[in-house]
């Protein structure tokens, strides 16, 4: 789960101590005046999106005034930015800023440790910069708890990179208090991108990116919820099936992720493109298999493309799914179904009493779906 | 020989009361596992599919001689579960369990580091050694003894794939799933060093997805020290640009992790990569003919 900049930077103020600029969150152009007059005049208006690249997308400006805010605000709320629709801005007192740093943390795959990221040359190009001005470090579990870690560390990340020692300092403090909110609140990322350096040094938290574990949600009642992708994804993701919309016309259901996108690559291969990614999942029964074909329907394909091979999924229940939607609501579309592995017979044979065949490989049902989709 | 289990095998099943876990200790049962104990808190003195069902993990390596375990507990509770294995002395911990947090997963894989435990999974479909041992959730009847390694980091594309070999007359000697979280115990190349020091086996498919750079240094690893053949298949051609991990996560992976790095990297390392799973048999054939292993 993302969090907006507004909620993750709360965090990080609240909780942990970390310098953040004064802001308020704001709805309309009259809050974004308030705001800005209360927080001096020079401000900065930041769309809150769940994306990145908002600034160079034209979702954060510069106001010098409570009216440019105002003036700002009425254009920016409303608008979507890289498709998502502003409905929130952060009004933020606006700083004199020397030095742009970046400090991340992230979960390394290789390495199956916290990864820390550092680099005196943040800001909106951080992804360009070279792999030398990157300071990279897969963080050892006990020893990143241990006192003197992190002054040492820091020390040493930004090393001939020209912060002065009182800088540093700083620098450690927050990458220690970030690391306790990485690991607390079971995120996946956190991230502070420009950690600004003022020229009186002193240090801020000026934007702040978290992406928090799903599958740790449940011990986090704390944290705010947001709700991310389509409202179809969204109310599909709440059947519990893993569901992307794409922009074909085929409609494809498989069970394992690996398995879905081999699906719709093989599709692809013989000239077909899917409408969609629905991983139905190792052990669906058949009511969870209903819905999810329900769910294929639902998004008026040309052609329906079911890839089963079952290990813990069962060919039979797949295919008391398919009968069962097919009785109950019709499917007036064409529809390949390719059933292999456990209980394949017994699945063969339910779809042929219901008067449908069903294909033994993805590779002849994938070309079977691109043929029923062309009207062939 | 093959890797990670084989006839000496001695698996006790975490979470054996469960659903899951008493399906499939029957199933295990019925392939010719050696499942000795059952782990379940609360619940010693009870037996399932007459297996001897025990509170804890030391019970099961003490009186039975258990040696890997497989472990179906949920989520919530997986890592003081998997904690509690590899302190009782669990040398081969297949962890089926979906959903574990990641942070959850870096700490149970630290600890099993310092211990020497292998750790396959979390999110696996396990590990099987056809004719020997399975030690998972895989159908068995997939599967036939032979030369083949395979790899996957996804379960059900790797049974479509053993399937075909299968068919094909080509056997496995070692079939591993990685498991499907971004943090697992082993990599490619751990599996990879394992089967170049494995006998049996005489040439390896890896079966991988779009995301993470494993791929890539897999195909690093063939390319500087592998010796047997190997072939690939990868899903996620035709995937969109996933969800962005942020700039940590562009940083990290910089310029690898998509589909065309990682086959341009394995076809570079001389890696035939298939085009459909139905490819596999036959590019496998090729490479053990021409004169790997």
């Amino acid at each position: 789960m993302k969090l907006y900049e507004w909620a993750a930077k709360d965090i990080l103020k609240r909780r942990y101590g970390i310098p953040v600029p004064d802001a308020h969150r704001v709805q309309t152009p009259d809050e974004a005046r308030v705001a800005a007059e209360d927080l001096g005049g020079a401000v900065v208006v930041k769309s809150q999106i769940l994306s990145g690249g908002r600034g160079k997308a034209g979702g954060i400006r510069f106001a010098a005034s409570p009216d440019e805010a105002h003036g700002l605000s009425l254009d920016l709320l409303g608008q979507r930015i890289r498709g998502l629709e502003v409905r929130d801005l952060l009004v933020e007192r606006r700083l004199d800023i020397r030095d742009h740093l970046y400090l991340g943390l992230a979960v390394d795959g290789s390495a199956r440790l916290p990864l820390l990221i550092f680099s005196t040359r943040g800001g909106v190009d951080i992804e360009e910069v070279p792999d030398r001005e990157i300071f990279r470090r897969p963080l050892n579990l006990e020893e990143a708890q241990r006192p003197g870690f992190w002054p040492k560390l820091m020390a040493e990340a930004a090393e001939g990179r020209g912060l002065s020692a009182g800088v540093v300092a700083k620098v450690a403090g927050v990458a220690e208090a970030l690391y306790r909110a990485f690991v607390e609140n079971d995120a996946e990322l956190l991230e502070i991108n420009p950690l600004a350096v003022t020229p009186e040094g002193e240090v801020w938290a000026v934007d702040a990116r978290m992406t928090v574990d799903d599958d740790a949600l449940w011990r986090h009642p704390e944290l705010p919820r947001f709700e991310e992708g389509t409202p179809l994804e969204q109310r599909v993701k709440a059947l519990g099936l893993s569901f992307v919309e794409l922009d074909g016309d085929i409609a494809v259901m498989a069970n394992g992720a690996g398995i879905t996108m081999a699906t719709i690559d093989v599709l692809a291969r013989f000239g077909g493109r899917a409408a969609n990614f629905l991983d139905a999942g190792g052990g669906a029964g058949v009511e969870a298999t209903a819905a999810a074909i329900e769910v294929l329907l639902g998004t008026r394909p040309r052609a329906i493309l079911i890839n089963i091979f079952g290990g813990i999924a069962r060919c039979d229940d797949v295919a008391r799914a398919v009968v069962q939607v097919k009785e109950q609501k019709g499917i007036p579309v064409p529809l390949v179904v390719r059933l292999a592995g456990t209980n394949q017979e017994q699945g063969v044979e339910i779809l042929r009493q219901a008067g449908l065949m069903a294909y033994q490989t993805m590779e002849e049902a994938a070309r079977a779906a691109v043929a029923a989709a062309r009207g062939g | 020989m093959a890797i990670i289990v084989g006839e000496a095998t001695r698996l006790v099943i975490q979470g054996i009361t469960g659903n899951q876990g008493r399906f499939h200790c029957a199933r295990m049962l019925e392939y010719g596992s050696r499942v000795v104990a059952g782990t379940s808190p609360g619940k010693g003195g009870q037996e399932v599919e007459g297996v001897p069902v025990y509170n804890t993990v030391r019970e099961a390596v003490e009186r039975h001689g258990a040696n890997a375990s497989v472990l179906f507990v949920p989520a919530r509770f997986a890592l003081d579960a998997a904690l509690e294995a590899i302190d009782a002395g669990i040398k081969v911990l297949v962890a089926i369990t979906e959903h574990i947090p990641v942070h959850d997963a870096m700490k149970l894989l630290f600890r099993a580091r310092s211990r020497g435990t292998v750790v396959v999974g979390p999110n696996t479909f396990g590990v099987i050694s056809p004719g020997k041992c399975k030690a998972g959730i895989m159908p068995g009847a997939i599967y036939s003894p032979g030369p083949v390694g395979i790899v996957a980091r996804s379960g059900t594309l790797s049974y479509e794939i053993a399937n075909h070999l299968t068919l094909a007359g080509l056997g496995q000697s070692t079939v591993v799933g990685l498991g499907g979280d971004r943090v697992v115990g082993l990599s490619f190349v751990d599996v990879l060093e394992m089967m170049e020091g494995d006998p049996e086996t005489r040439a390896v498919v890896l079966v991988g997805e779009i995301g993470g750079t494993a791929e890539e240094e897999a195909a690093e690893y063939i390319r500087t020290r592998g010796r047997k053949p190997a072939v690939a298949y990868l899903a996620g051609h035709e995937a969109p640009p996933g969800k962005r991990m942020g700039h940590a996560g562009a940083i990290i992976e910089r310029g690898k992790g998509t589909f065309a790095t990682k086959v341009e990297a394995l076809r570079s390392a001389g890696v035939p990569v298939a085009d459909t799973p139905d490819q596999v048999p036959e590019l496998v054939k090729r490479a053990l003919a021409g004169g790997g292993g």
